[in-house]
């Protein structure tokens, strides 16, 4: 009795020696921040001078604050089109490469390079350059004649298509795994939907998706949260402040600007806690909606 | 024939996906006059002049310096962020503590807070302890474990079987000594796979140095590039792509090099590539 509890005792300390680290860094730079930003969104705080305290004033003037509408719209219409374009090109190209053939790791590693160094500074400076009036996309055009000297860069219409299609390039990663979860659909399946004499639009529709549903509820929920967040390729292709006339200026973007350009961290930390409380309810939507496409192995038996 | 489809229609998809690359790459051995206004892979002539003149950047600071200034950061991020994980993640996978499924569901939630909430209050602590225009805010939380690479961690200690560590017990080792003797050679892969996404994704970081570091000598290559091709300065885009096409060698060669370990990494964690 005596011995197991010193053992007992002892587990105690080691465990939390082991999880010391990041004890630590949870309480200094997540916890202690958290409480802080909630407290700061009350607030008037420019950094310099002591907190004002300025109860839902920060909240109140967002709903009278133009630009933050603006970047409200230039970010849903950002993730409503690049979530899905990003996931029916990855489900597509999963699906082609599903199969044994010669070469296929070749292309594979072709279609999720960009993925990999998308995220890079080198992409979005060179994207900005390939969609601008004298770029390398309106020579593309120019040889099928289409020649047009539009800056698809500069003009406030085409402008977050750019970041769009830059999203949408980079499918890799989606597409690694969706390919990772056709490959435990059991071949048994298509075989005897091949028996019933199953096309390959039906068999898509009644074993691929259903199958498939879950990597798909997993794909949607992180690129929809990282849809919202999106903030480094708009940085550097809206030129750091949204050009053209805040078309591109995304929410992340505008959160950055009000914090550390106009130094109103309050708000800036107000902004924060409506972006928490969007990709909440989207996330909720999204868990919501899949009782009714995402299919459960237990709830089929 | 469909055979044949199918490869045609891969490789021109593929070509077209990595095009831009390629156009990146060729332009930084083109001169100014022929990279705009022209699709061609091909330069007339090859030049490497835009390499050195992009190297002496602007002024006194060449790209030696943000070469220096990336490396060192992502080293040093990553070999913090694999040993603390590593540490953490045995303490979460083997040890019985009061409290660790209550500690382990916090770290779990902490991986869905958006970056954007913590971000400013971070920023006013390091303010006020002065580390901004130093590398310690970017470097030392990574010492303290990352909450993604822990679970990534946990998750591969759980596949060591629990008998290895009583046999380990029993030839008279610590708990310390089992970690180092027994869990750390076998969660190498997974080690592995942790050090290369940390420091690819440290060598690519942009918002922690934009925040932080704000004079020259401190940049690290992708601020120093992001400068470099500010919209409103910049003309000499054969120097910027030489730039930006050097600054994409490191992630290049560990696409190369670990290929398998990516792969493995996005296809079973979905880690975001």
């Amino acid at each position: 009795m005596n011995n197991h509890g010193r053992l007992a005792r002892a587990d105690n300390l080691s465990g939390y020696a082991f999880i010391g680290p990041w004890l630590l860094g949870f309480l200094v730079f997540s916890v202690i921040p958290i409480f802080s930003s909630v407290f700061f969104s009350f607030t008037r705080y420019d950094l310099l001078s002591s907190p004002v305290f300025i109860g839902i004033k920060n909240f109140a003037s967002m709903l009278g604050d133009s630009v933050f509408w603006k970047s409200l719209s230039v970010t849903f219409f950002y993730v409503l089109f690049a979530v899905p374009l990003r996931l029916v090109f990855a489900l597509f190209l999963a699906m082609l490469f599903n199969r044994k053939a010669k070469l296929l790791r070749v292309y594979q590693a072709m279609y999720y390079f960009p993925s990999i160094i998308g995220g890079s500074i080198a992409v979005a400076v060179m994207w900005r350059r390939l969609f601008k009036d004298d770029g390398a996309i309106n020579s593309i055009l120019g040889i099928f004649g289409l020649n047009n000297h539009v800056s698809w860069i500069g003009n406030p219409r085409t402008a977050i298509w750019t970041l769009i299609l830059l999203a949408a390039w980079q499918f890799g990663s989606s597409m690694l795994i969706f390919l990772a979860g056709l490959k435990q659909i059991p071949e048994s399946y298509y075989e005897s939907a091949n028996l019933d004499g199953a096309g390959p639009v039906r068999k898509f529709i009644s074993i691929t998706i259903p199958q498939l549903s879950s990597v798909i509820l997993f794909n949607v929920l992180m690129q929809t949260i990282n849809g919202f967040t999106v903030f480094t390729q708009a940085f550097v292709i809206s030129g750091g402040n949204g050009d053209p006339m805040n078309n591109t200026l995304v929410y992340a973007l505008y959160l950055y600007q009000k914090s550390f350009s106009y130094y109103e961290m309050g708000y800036g930390c107000a902004m924060a806690w409506v972006l928490v409380l969007i990709i909440s309810i989207f996330t909720a939507l999204i868990f919501k909606s899949s009782s009714v496409w995402v299919f459960y192995e237990s709830k089929a038996n | 024939m469909r055979g044949i489809l199918f490869h045609v229609f891969l490789m021109a998809f593929g070509f077209f996906m990595i095009y831009p690359i390629l156009w990146m790459v060729s332009s930084s051995f083109k001169g100014n006059n022929e990279i705009f206004g022209n699709a061609s892979l091909i330069p007339k002539n090859i030049l490497y002049e835009n390499y050195i003149r992009g190297w002496r950047y602007i002024g006194r600071i060449t790209f030696a310096t943000f070469f220096k200034n990336s490396l060192f950061y992502s080293f040093v991020a990553t070999i913090g962020t694999v040993l603390s994980s590593a540490v953490v993640a045995y303490g979460f996978a083997r040890i019985k503590f009061i409290g660790r499924n209550f500690w382990f569901a916090c770290m779990m939630v902490s991986l869905m807070i958006p970056f954007q909430v913590t971000m400013i209050p971070q920023f006013i602590l390091f303010f006020n302890i002065a580390w901004v225009n130093t590398f310690l805010p970017l470097i030392v939380p990574m010492f303290l474990g990352q909450p993604f690479f822990i679970f990534l961690i946990i998750q591969f200690i759980r596949g060591i079987p629990q008998e290895l560590d009583e046999a380990a017990k029993i030839d008279g080792y610590g708990r310390f000594g089992i970690f180092i003797n027994i869990i750390v050679p076998l969660s190498v892969p997974a080690l592995i796979t942790s050090a290369i996404f940390q420091f690819y994704w440290k060598w690519d970081d942009f918002l922690g140095p934009l925040m932080y570091l704000n004079k020259p000598k401190l940049y690290t290559v992708s601020l120093a590039l992001r400068m470099f091709a500010d919209p409103a300065t910049s003309t000499d885009w054969g120097a910027i792509f030489a730039m930006s096409t050097l600054s994409l060698i490191p992630i290049f060669l560990i696409f190369i090099l670990f290929q398998k370990y990516l792969v493995q990494g996005i296809s079973t964690t979905g880690i975001k590539g």
